[in-house]
């Protein structure tokens, strides 16, 4: 069975960022991913990567921007060291092969991004994401001496041993669906979020809160559940993600009466305000009779000179294209918010350590919190990087001086029942696309942009039914090479776990902060919710909710306007 | 809605069974795509069909498939348009009689298989690793940085990043190795997606080692003189990255900026065509491999490595001759244009040969043709749809 001092889950940004971190140090590494590392959903983050990097700007600056644009839940030491190491991350990518854009002076050059007071976004036309992807994995492929790579190997459960810490992994080869144990001195969790608990979603279908639930299910706390970021401009139809980079480089939003409507909201940042508060515009707008009849108001892309647009927004001038049949270079194309990312999830300290000893996350998956109540744009990638790599350096030099922890092989039975009787499960039961679509209706409509007690009581009952629907669904393949039925199955159980803890930290919350509004607490209350809920696991029960403090260091809560 | 028939290729390696093609019918709009369909027919009836799929936007490059014959992402390719091909061409197995009159009840058959010129594992999911990813590893597909790597950033100008951002574009879907005609032939062809990656490197100013990847990419007998300008990967190409044309710019390189002569005489053959043309307006076939081998003048034919190569000609030759598609006359004078053509042809090279420098930027930097003119609103002209950024000439 393999062994390695450091065990990365999840091949995204995060994740490779870790494993080319841990190696650095001399670890052993392996890094297993259930689908090939670049089609992780890292690779649809179109916008940029946010640093102070210009002299004239600072990390204070940015700093600050964040836990605004955080509703002051984010925690000020973790937002400290990610704009602090911000710059050099940046000039590492540079160094490590990615083309960032260039201002006429040849240097690296920025575009503006929301909520931000400086144009501080380095990016690649807008597939800034794809870019830094693919060039992370070349240098996988340079390293390939010192990290094993685990391409589609899909993770069932997490190994814990006696005492509670976490030895590594059992992973489930989808080429022929053999299962095995992954011994680690440390295991990194970088496996993304859980977008697909909603539809529609800009997520991939891969991402399916994995991790998250692989880690509630052992133990570990999860933090900041509710917070689930609603993007601006996603599709009507299908979700899919128009760039914020688009409104960075000065695209409006109008409604149907032809209004820019941000002028109301947010007088001085417009459009480029928090995306928290541009989908409650957005929303406000539609629900109050200014939008379309489709549910949407307008993106207006035609005020980006068109030349720009082509070079710099060439992805979405494609998915306008193909996606919508629209030529955004020329007409508005119709959007609105959709749910696009979550702030909470698996607790951390700073160096990626969860509350379940030798496991760590990093990226979506994780719970710093550097993003609070609402993230920044293009303050993804940079969460990614920074704490996927701060976590492969803790977890590498924490491996050095430790022996490695195995498990034994009938380890391997329970999880052998357990896919066995997913296997075996007789015909004729619920249809797991059915369930997941009811799943993601109902988050989408009732733990959306404006949410009550009422809905979320809806939702938690809708939940839990589907909870005993997934536990007999159909299955219609019994074989073992890729049998992506039976991942599915599983993934619908990651699912309910996920929206389950993000409903109930929903109804905690009794006021309104960020991305979380509530209309019967339409107020942020700093006197009795600055603070972080957390969620954990509770044998059968419903979750169990405490509460931790926000780390302030030096800005005070103050009122939040753009 | 209309009424699809998705004619899905089934393997499964468990069933000692042969491939065999399953139809399934879906109702969906036209505009929906192929990757809709299938997942659709995976929720509601049959959820062991096999396709890699996750972002639904054509971007983290999972669902290469061939759909009525062109590979291509299932995600982005809509429904009527993949039914509107084919019948009769390409792949569409059974193509239906009246297929022909664009037969809107029977006609919408849309065949899905598996890209070609990888193995399969299972339904539309193919071994990536043992050959795509195989031959991206072979052109060292890392930054090799130049030294000193400078404490900020490295100085690069503006358009050679947004040149290399077109290769950047590339996401590895696998689509351009599946209809490879070269691959095909050879499958040691380093082939198109591997070839566009080198680019991205040679492109690089950042890149140590230009020459010593064009030298390496050049001596291959797989390598860049391998490719035979066939365009397939153009037209596979879901993102714009022009594989061909990555391969023509390397070649470009390597012959005219590092001099690089290789082993297998492909600079000096593509050199002969260019020179051929110049003096005669027309290919003169009898000329092209003395002057490739023997030296790219008239005087070629004279030297040693010409007489061998055109000895080792003559079995193809001699059947040429006797079936009358080769005379002496035409062997020894070429074909004949009018002058005042073939001036025309050399006014060309003139044009072409006066630019300086030589113009190597993609679609991403040139030929925004009708910026100016058209108002912002205008309702949508009839551009063809792929051609919104307008291209490089393939030169």
């Amino acid at each position: 069975m393999p062994s390695h001092d450091v065990l990365i889950i999840g091949a995204g940004l995060a994740g490779q960022r870790a494993a080319l971190a841990a190696a650095q140090e001399g670890a052993t590494v392996a890094i297993v991913s259930k689908v090939h590392p670049v089609r992780s959903h890292s690779v649809a983050a179109a916008g940029g990567i946010n640093a102070a990097l210009n002299p004239e700007d600072s990390w204070e600056s940015h700093a600050f921007d964040t836990v605004k644009g955080s509703d002051y839940l984010g925690d000020q030491d973790a937002i400290e060291i990610m704009t602090r190491e911000a710059p050099n991350e940046i000039l590492w990518l540079e160094h490590a092969g990615v083309t960032f854009h260039r201002n006429e002076t040849g240097h690296l050059g920025t575009r503006a991004f929301g909520g931000a007071s400086q144009a501080r976004t380095y990016y690649v036309a807008d597939i800034t994401g794809h870019a830094i992807l693919h060039v992370l994995y070349e240098q996988l492929m340079k390293h390939h001496e010192t990290i094993d790579r685990f391409e589609e190997w899909f993770t069932t459960d997490l190994l814990q041993d006696e005492e509670g810490r976490c030895v590594g992994a059992i992973c489930r080869n989808l080429r022929d669906g053999q299962l095995e144990i992954f011994n680690a001195k440390g295991t990194i969790l970088a496996s993304g979020g859980a977008g697909q608990a909603y539809e529609p979603t800009t997520n991939g279908l891969i991402v399916t809160g994995d991790g998250i639930a692989q880690a509630y299910r052992i133990g570990a706390r999860l933090q900041d559940m509710e917070m689930v970021q609603y993007h601006p401009t996603t599709l009507a139809g299908n979700g899919l993600l128009i760039t914020e980079g688009a409104r960075g480089e000065g695209a409006w939003l109008l409604n149907a009466e032809g209004d820019r409507f941000m002028e109301k909201y947010a007088p001085n940042k417009l459009e480029l305000a928090s995306r928290d508060v541009v989908s409650r515009a957005e929303q406000t707008e539609i629900n109050e009779g200014r939008g379309f009849p489709d549910g949407t108001v307008a993106l207006d892309v035609t005020k980006v000179p068109r030349r720009r647009t082509l070079e710099a927004l060439r992805e979405i001038v494609n998915i306008g294209r193909d996606f919508a049949g629209v030529d955004i270079t020329r007409e508005p194309i119709h959007i609105r918010p959709g749910n696009h990312y979550i702030m909470g999830g698996v607790k951390t300290d700073i160096d990626g350590q969860t509350s379940v000893p030798a496991l760590y996350a990093a990226g979506e998956v994780a719970c710093v919190s550097v993003h609070g109540g609402n993230r920044l744009g293009a303050n993804s990638l940079l969460d990614t990087l920074i704490f996927g790599r701060r976590s492969g350096e803790h977890a590498a030099e924490r491996g050095l001086h430790m022996p490695m922890p195995t498990s034994p092989v009938s380890r391997l039975s329970k999880t052998e029942q357990q896919i066995d009787a997913i296997m075996n499960r007789e015909a004729g039961g619920p249809r797991i696309g059915a369930i997941k679509k009811e799943l993601g209706a109902a988050m989408n409509e009732y733990v959306a942009v404006f949410r009550d007690a009422e809905g979320l009581e809806k939702a938690l009952e809708i939940v839990q039914r589907l909870k005993e629907q997934a536990a007999v669904a159909a299955i219609d393949d019994r074989g073992t090479v890729f049998n992506q039925d039976v991942i599915a199955a599983i993934e619908l159980g990651y699912m309910l776990d996920v929206a389950e803890t993000i409903v109930i930290a929903a109804q905690e919350r009794k006021e309104s902060r960020g991305a979380q509004f509530r209309l019967d607490f339409p107020e942020r209350n700093d006197e009795q919710w600055l603070k972080h809920i957390d969620i954990s696991a509770n044998g059968s029960e419903l979750p169990r909710v405490s509460y931790s403090p926000v780390t302030i260091t030096r800005w005070q809560p103050e009122e939040r306007t753009y | 809605m209309p009424e699809y028939t998705l004619r899905i290729r089934r393997y499964d390696p468990q069933s000692g069974d042969a491939a065999y093609w399953e139809d399934h019918t879906v109702d969906m709009g036209p505009k929906q795509s192929v990757l809709d369909a299938i997942l659709k027919i995976k929720d509601d009836t049959d959820g062991s069909i096999g396709i890699r799929c996750s972002c639904q936007q054509a971007i983290c490059g999972s669902c290469g498939v061939r759909m009525n014959g062109k590979p291509g992402l299932a995600c982005n390719t809509h429904l009527d348009e993949a039914a509107d091909r084919a019948h009769g061409v390409g792949w569409n197995p059974e193509p239906d009689a009246d297929a022909e009159t664009d037969g809107e009840a029977d006609g919408n058959v849309i065949a899905v298989e598996p890209m070609g010129n990888i193995p399969v594992i299972r339904d539309l999911i193919v071994d990536m690793d043992a050959v795509h990813w195989k031959k991206i590893q072979r052109v060292t597909p890392w930054l090799i940085n130049k030294e000193p790597v400078p404490e900020r950033e490295y100085i690069v100008p503006h358009e050679n990043m947004v040149d290399v951002t077109q290769t950047m574009a590339c996401i590895q879907c696998g689509a351009c190795v599946s209809d490879c005609l070269s691959m095909e032939v050879d499958p040691g062809f380093i082939g198109p997606a591997a070839l566009a990656k080198a680019y991205r490197f040679v492109g690089d100013p950042r890149d140590a080692e230009p020459e010593e990847r064009l030298k390496d990419l050049a001596e291959d007998e797989h390598g860049i003189y391998d490719c035979t300008h066939c365009f397939s990967c153009i037209d596979a190409c879901p993102k714009g990255v022009d594989p061909m044309s990555q391969i023509m710019r390397l070649r470009r390189r390597a012959g005219d900026d590092y001099k690089i002569n290789d082993r297998n005489n492909g600079n000096r053959h593509e050199r002969s065509f260019v020179t051929l043309i110049e003096d005669y307006g027309l290919l003169h076939e009898a000329e092209l491999l003395p002057r490739s081998y023997g030296g790219d003048s008239w005087f070629g034919k004279f030297h040693p490595s010409a007489a061998v190569e055109l000895l080792s000609s003559l079995p193809s030759a001699i059947p040429a001759v006797i079936r009358g598609k080769l005379s002496l006359k035409l062997a020894i004078f070429g074909h004949k244009i009018p002058k005042r053509d073939l001036k025309q042809v050399q006014e060309i090279y003139k044009e072409v040969d006066g630019r300086e420098p030589r113009v190597e930027l993609n679609l991403y930097v040139t030929g925004y043709e009708d910026e100016e003119q058209v108002p912002a609103h205008a309702p949508h002209d009839d551009e063809p749809d792929d051609h919104i950024l307008d291209k490089e000439a393939q030169s």
